[in-house]
C-alpha cells in the first residue's frame, strides 16, 4: 500500500444563522414519508480531494486557506477538513 | 463614455447590457472576455447576468477568481464605477467588493416575473437620476438571490444607506409579501461603502425599452452615464 495514499474530506455546511429552505423541505419530506421525531435537517456540500503526496500536516493548512478562499464562503458557511 | 461589459463562460445577459449601453444610451461599449487582464481605458464595468461557470461550487465562486477580476479590483479600488446584475452581484459579493452573500431562494422557486423595487437612496453613481422612494418596475430571473448579511452587516448598510432598492408592492410598501426571494430586510440592491461598485438581483437590462413593456431599467444606465458626466465636466 503506498504510504501517500491520502484523501481530503471537506464538509461544507450552511451557518446555524443562514435560511436553509432545502434543510427544511428535506426535513419536511422525511417526516411525511414517516420518519417521526426528526428535528432539523441542514443540506451541505461534501468534497473528495485526492492527496497523491505530501504530508497531511501541510495539506491540512493548505486546505485550510483553500477553503477560506474558495471551496466555502465564510459568509455563509461552516466547513471542515479531515484527511486520511 | 466607454463600457466594459464582462464575460464569463456562461453569462448570458452581456448581449442585453451591452445593447442597452450602446444601442439604447449611444455609449461606447465592448465586451471584455474573462481572461482579459485590464481595464485601461474604460469608464464603468458591468457584469452581467448568468450561470458563470455553471454555477458550480457556489454562484459566482468560480468567476471571481478569473483573471479579469483582479483588474476590477483595481479599478474598484481606484473609484471606477462596477455595476454587478443578477450574477455580476453573485461574482461581486464572492468577491468581497460588496458585504454579504446571495443565497437559495426562500421558497425554494426560479421566478421569472416583474417585481418593484424601490429606490431607498438616490445618492449614488447608479440611482442619481431617481428620485427616493421612486418604484421601478423591473424583472427578476434567479434561484439564488436571497440576499444574506449578519444583523451587524445589515445595520451598517442601513446606516450608511447603502441599501440602494427593496422589493415593495406596486404601493410602495415593503412587505413579506413583495419579497420574491426571502432577502433581509427585502433588499434587492445595495453599493459599497465608497459607494461606487454596486450590486441587484433584477435585471434592469431587461427594462430599458418600451418594447419590452418597460423602461425604469433605463433610469439606473442613466444615472450611470450622467455621473460619469459629471466627473468628467469636474475635472475639466
Amino acid at each position: 500500500m503506498r504510504s501517500t495514499d491520502m484523501k481530503a474530506k471537506i464538509i461544507v455546511t450552511p451557518k446555524k444563522a443562514v435560511l436553509d429552505p432545502q434543510g427544511k423541505t428535506v426535513a419536511n419530506a422525511l417526516e411525511q414519508m414517516g420518519y417521526q421525531g426528526i428535528g432539523a435537517v441542514h443540506v451541505g456540500k461534501y468534497l473528495e480531494i485526492e492527496l497523491p503526496s505530501g504530508d497531511a500536516e501541510t495539506w491540512r493548512k493548505k486546505l485550510d486557506e483553500a477553503c477560506h478562499r474558495i471551496l466555502s464562503n465564510p459568509v455563509i458557511e461552516d466547513y471542515r477538513v479531515e484527511i486520511d | 463614455m466607454n463600457f466594459a461589459v464582462l464575460q464569463f463562460p456562461a453569462s448570458n445577459c452581456d448581449q442585453d447590457a451591452l445593447h442597452v449601453v450602446k444601442n439604447v444610451l449611444g455609449q461606447s461599449a465592448r465586451f471584455v472576455w474573462h481572461k482579459e487582464n485590464a481595464l485601461a481605458g474604460f469608464d464603468a464595468v458591468i457584469i452581467p447576468g448568468g450561470f458563470s461557470y455553471g454555477d458550480y461550487l457556489r454562484t459566482g465562486a468560480i468567476a471571481r477568481f478569473s483573471p479579469i477580476m483582479q483588474a476590477v479590483q483595481t479599478f474598484a479600488a481606484q473609484g471606477g464605477p462596477v455595476l454587478g446584475i443578477c450574477n455580476g452581484f453573485q461574482i461581486l459579493c464572492e468577491a468581497g467588493l460588496l458585504p454579504g452573500a446571495l443565497i437559495r431562494n426562500r421558497s425554494l422557486q426560479f421566478p421569472c416575473e416583474h417585481v418593484f423595487i424601490k429606490t431607498a437612496s438616490n445618492d449614488s453613481p447608479f440611482s442619481n437620476r431617481i428620485p427616493e422612494g421612486a418604484l421601478l418596475r423591473i424583472p427578476i430571473a434567479h434561484g439564488e438571490g436571497c440576499y444574506f448579511a449578519d444583523e451587524s452587516t445589515l445595520d451598517q448598510l442601513e446606516a450608511n444607506h447603502q441599501v440602494l432598492w427593496r422589493y415593495a408592492t406596486a404601493a410602495g410598501e415593503v412587505t413579506n409579501q413583495s419579497n420574491p426571494n426571502g432577502s433581509l430586510r427585502n433588499i434587492a440592491g445595495i453599493c459599497n461603502e465608497a459607494r461606487n461598485v454596486a450590486g441587484l438581483m433584477p435585471h434592469p437590462e431587461r427594462a430599458s425599452e418600451p418594447l419590452l413593456g418597460c423602461s425604469d431599467g433605463r433610469l439606473i444606465f442613466e444615472s450611470l452615464v450622467s455621473w460619469l458626466q459629471a466627473k468628467v465636466a469636474k475635472a475639466a
